[in-house]
């Protein structure tokens, strides 16, 4: 293989590319063989102009989920006093996806030539990637690639530096990795100031997602052209999508922003058995019922008719077999017990809500009215978007399973067979219940 | 220059005492957390916009200028 695959502009997979084998790009002979080298190298105190101007064109978007343009993220880190660090987040908190954690184990180089790169774009030393404390063959794939960097003297010009922080939903949220980075609880702190502020260490923070420094990886190699060749004029470019479900091959795909979710089913060998509804956007997202999900396209500007968001792109197929219900009672669950519990709407009321799920899901619709209006009191009422996220979903719910709410609550019924479709981790409470 | 109320949400703890003094624009939700109607203050509810915020007691009830 050659360094000539990924400058085919309008060939994917770029990020997943050289994947394919065992241990993928590990090693970093193999990366380069593959990737070709990273033209950049930091300059502690000297941000990289001509850089941050093809990033700006490239239009790329943060990749963590809210695709918040990874440019105006740099500007707002440059125009703080003080010497900036950057922070690779890569606790890849949502429970359906696995993007990061592929990304890690196969490409580790990709991620730490991306912390490179941002370290270029603000003119930081140091680099650090923060992984979640259970990823640890993804810790040591990155701790193996740093070392090998080391030991064959590849001058990056800047510090890298791993550190774990806690398990759990929330510490991906920007202000809460930076919290846990700090050897705080790893809870999101009152804003502002925000992390380009005063971020780690007290420092002007660019915060970018493991994805999102995959990308960058790319862009300083091939250039914005070559990267806007895929996706749309307003979400350009390629993101990894995690599908899990009822469809024959699970796992992470590449694809352009834009692509029908028929052609993500296709490449993943299509349905396993039939689908009565999608989750798109992970624990923060939107369930859409099958037959709206037909032709559907997966870019933010479809996506909005339907309320919906790509998220950090976690896709869930649920099969007939399933209830739609239970499901999303279990996820009420989990969300609630991912609260981080300083804000008193999005503890009590996500608890209030996730108990009125519970009650549902046994064929108690006694809540139902409260939580159509626990729902609305939880929303935007909290220091970070976490209630936000876990309403939406379940409003989302309410409105697509109605049938199978009203089976539950009217029939006593329930269309499942009892098996579980949507993870919940083995550290959170919830995964306990009975 | 126009103010509007706002919360610090991690602050709150509650106490209430914030819609008793400011009826006008504050209620409270099922677990006595503070509902804003955030709208822009008359002249005449910002003296008791203002009195709330002081005496909330965790100052977690702020006056703090609207977007234009």
């Amino acid at each position: 293989m050659t360094a000539a695959t990924g400058r085919d502009a309008t060939t994917l997979p770029r990020l997943l590319g050289g994947l394919g084998g065992h241990d993928g790009l590990r090693t970093l002979e193999r990366h380069l063989d593959h990737h070709g080298e990273q033209p950049v190298r930091a300059e502690p105190g000297r941000p990289d102009q001509a850089l941050l101007d093809e990033v700006r064109a490239s239009g790329l978007g943060g990749r963590g989920g809210a695709m918040f343009p990874v440019s105006r993220k740099i500007d707002a880190v440059l125009s703080q006093r003080g010497r900036p660090v950057v922070v690779i987040n890569a606790a890849e908190g949502e429970p359906p996806s696995r993007k990061d954690h592929v990304l890690m184990r196969g490409a580790p180089h990709l991620i730490i030539d991306g912390a490179v790169v941002c370290a270029a774009l603000v003119g930081a030393r140091e680099a650090t990637i923060a992984v979640e404390h259970s990823s640890r063959r993804e810790y040591r794939a990155l701790e193996d690639a740093v070392r090998e960097r080391t030991a064959q003297a590849h001058d990056d010009g800047v510090e890298i530096r791993l550190q774990t922080v806690p398990d759990g939903f929330i510490v991906g949220e920007e202000r809460a990795l930076i919290d846990a980075l700090n050897g705080g609880p790893g809870k999101p702190t009152h804003a502002p100031p925000r992390p380009f502020e005063k971020g780690f260490g007290g420092a002007p923070t660019l915060v970018q997602n493991a994805e999102t420094a995959a990308q960058l990886a790319l862009i300083a190699r091939y250039g914005a052209g070559w990267f806007r060749s895929l996706g749309t004029d307003d979400e350009p470019g390629s993101a990894l999508v995690t599908l899990s479900g009822a469809v024959a091959r699970p796992g992470v795909y590449e694809i352009p922003i834009g692509a029908s979710l028929q052609d993500l089913l296709v490449a993943a060998g299509g349905l396993a058995a039939p689908v009565q509804a999608y989750l798109i956007g992970g624990y923060i997202g939107t369930w859409i019922g099958a037959r709206d999900a037909e032709g559907l396209v997966l870019s933010n500007a479809a996506l909005r008719p339907f309320g919906a968001a790509l998220g950090a792109r976690a896709i869930v197929a649920l099969p007939e077999t399933a209830c739609g219900v239970a499901e999303t009672a279990r996820v009420a669950g989990y969300m609630s017990d991912q609260s981080a519990g300083q804000c008193g709407p999005c503890l009590l009321g996500l608890d209030a809500i996730a108990g009125g799920m519970e009650r549902l899901a046994r064929g108690d619709g006694s809540q139902l009215r409260d939580i159509h209006r626990w729902l609305g009191l939880v929303a935007g009422r909290g220091e970070c978007r976490h209630p936000d996220g876990a309403a939406k979903l379940i409003g989302s719910a309410l409105s697509v399973f109605q049938d199978e709410i009203a089976r539950h609550v009217h029939e006593r019924k329930c269309t499942g067979d009892g098996t579980s479709v949507l993870p919940i981790p083995a550290y959170s409470r919830a995964g306990r219940r009975p | 220059m126009s103010e509007k109320l706002s919360i610090d949400w991690i602050r709150c703890d509650a106490h209430g005492l914030c819609a008793e003094l400011l009826p006008e624009r504050i209620s409270l939700d099922d677990w006595g957390y503070p509902i804003i109607d955030d709208t822009k203050l008359t002249p005449q509810l910002r003296a008791h916009a203002a009195r709330a915020a002081a005496q909330c007691p965790l100052l977690a009830l702020r006056l703090v200028r609207a977007a234009a």
